[in-house]
């Protein structure tokens, strides 16, 4: 469990990027922080591995403050996956994968074995060990940086949108990787996204924030989605126009869900869920 | 032509490769006070423009420095710190102006090196849990490398030539047939001289190309299509800022 109690982050300009902020992020399950950019949510990432000291306030983990940590030793204890892979350009694709296990004084051939079982986990092929990451494609990377990030089987995986960059197809291809190694793994993620629709989808917990990482709503998709806490969510999440402001409409063969385009969505199905 | 004829003669003479004046002792003067002058600055410029480079602080003080000791006139100051040095001191005189000569060379190379490396790179090493010395030695020092070949390459040219001035202090080296030449008006021996210095420009210029493409790393080199070419040649002293 990783829980914000009343924490500020103002920078050295004057901005405050974090005001006050609490909140618990249950273990085992996906938390996603999500809004528009400039609202904190990285920030608010970056202060549970110290990357972000709060300048008011505590973040901890299991009940332990992190700033009564050592920021390397607690670094290599979580997981974390950025945006642009952030991969090492003279590491090869292996190098990468292993480099915390190396810093915590692995053996190379440790090493370099725990880096073949991790791409074969996150579907990379083992012929790829010795590439390095400018001969790779923009979503093999981002496979490398969550195979590095999972590399010392952390329980916490910080990723800040890790899938930004890459291309619709890719994205969707990498969130349901995400989905199939979170019911492998069972790891404390938190994701962070500008995306409602990745929210939505991967998260079981769903943070919506505003400038000052301001908290707007916190809950499950399904609550957001049925109970938006106000004008600006419900406008957010797309619940009066978009793909999630459905309308039933009435056809031969029975009802079924049409979107504010009028493309057909579904079929309404009666005693379901 | 003649001239030019009268010079190669001169060069080629087996005389002028004998006894304690011969052009290969003048040769390893010229290359033991480069490498020397050499040595010390990038002791001093390296450990430097390194420390600015990682922390991102004191590059104006370092750029001004920089700038100052390039505006320095060496043989100028030669003569200045033979001056103050005392005649019994000429060669720590002659090694301390060749020394500031070199470091500007040096202190843009090690500092633009680390500048030229993308910020997510090191952001992303001390996310995973490097220290800063890990930061530094594995990823900021291989990735900042050609670049710093590159002000090493500088450094070593520049100083090259002008340890030819070394000469009119009484040093030896190869300004000694230039300088000698000129005041018996044989010309053909300043020319030699003037040859041979350019050679050896040239001999570590192109050995010093070959050693800044080697400088790049692996995963570098596969970023620009397997095949890369080092940094543009430059004749000022600067190393190009960005690969």
């Amino acid at each position: 469990m990783i829980e914000f109690r009343n924490v500020t982050k103002r920078f050295p300009d004057g901005t405050v990027a974090v005001d006050s902020f609490d909140l618990v992020i249950p273990s085992r399950k996906t938390t996603v922080f999500v809004g528009s950019s400039g609202c904190g949510k990285t920030t608010l990432l970056r202060m549970i591995n110290r990357m972000v000291e709060p300048t008011s306030g505590t973040v901890e983990i299991d009940g332990e403050d992190v700033a009564a940590k050592q920021a390397v030793a607690l670094r290599r204890s979580i997981g974390y996956v950025m945006q642009n892979s952030g991969l090492m350009p003279h590491f090869t694709v292996a190098e990468n994968i292993a480099t915390v296990p190396r810093l915590n004084g692995g053996t190379r051939r440790a090493a370099k074995a725990r880096a073949l079982e991790l791409m074969d986990v996150v579907g990379l092929e083992a012929s790829m060990a010795d590439r390095y990451p400018s001969q790779l494609s923009g979503g093999q990377q981002q496979r490398v940086g969550v195979a590095r990030g999972l590399a010392a089987d952390p329980n916490i995986l910080l990723m800040d949108e890790p899938f930004g960059a890459v291309d619709p197809i890719v994205r969707a291809e990498l969130q349901r990787e995400l989905i199939r190694l979170q019911q492998e793994l069972d790891k404390t993620v938190v994701f962070v996204t500008h995306d409602i629709d990745e929210a939505f989808l991967l998260g079981d917990q769903v943070v919506i924030l505003a400038a000052g990482a301001q908290r707007l709503q916190v809950g499950s998709p399904s609550e957001i989605t049925e109970r938006p806490a106000d004008d600006f969510v419900a406008a957010f999440i797309g619940a009066e126009r978009g793909k999630r402001a459905l309308s039933v409409k009435q056809t031969p063969n029975g009802p079924v869900l049409v979107d504010a385009e009028g493309r057909t969505q579904g079929v309404l199905v009666e005693g379901g869920a | 032509m003649n001239l030019l004829a009268d010079a190669f003669a001169w060069l080629s003479a087996p005389e002028q490769w004998s006894g304690p004046n011969g052009l290969q002792h003048l040769l390893a003067q010229q290359l033991y006070y480069t490498a020397i002058a050499v040595a010390i600055a990038a002791v001093i410029a390296v450990p430097a423009g390194w420390a600015i480079g990682h922390t991102g602080r004191g590059k104006e003080i370092a750029v001004a420095f920089a700038g100052a000791a390039r505006a320095v006139p060496s043989f100028g100051l030669l003569v200045l710190l033979v001056l103050l040095f005392g005649v019994l001191h000429k060669p720590e005189a002659a090694t301390v102006t060749f020394v500031i000569l070199a470091i500007p060379s040096l202190l843009a190379g090690a500092y633009a090196g680390f500048e030229a490396i993308d910020r997510r790179v090191v952001d992303a090493a001390r996310a995973v849990g490097m220290t800063e010395a890990q930061i530094l030695w594995r990823v900021e020092v291989p990735l900042g490398l050609p670049l710093l070949v590159g002000g090493f390459r500088s450094a070593v040219l520049q100083v090259v030539a002008t340890v030819t001035i070394a000469a009119y202090v009484n040093l030896g080296g190869l300004g000694l047939p230039i300088i000698t030449g000129l005041s018996l008006r044989r010309y053909e021996v300043v020319l030699g001289g003037a040859v041979l210095v350019a050679l050896l420009a040239l001999v570590l210029d192109a050995l010093l190309a070959l050693a800044q493409r080697a400088a790049v790393p692996r995963g570098m080199l596969a970023a620009q299509g397997q095949h890369v070419t080092g940094p543009r040649r430059r004749l000022g002293p600067d190393p190009e800022p960005a690969t």
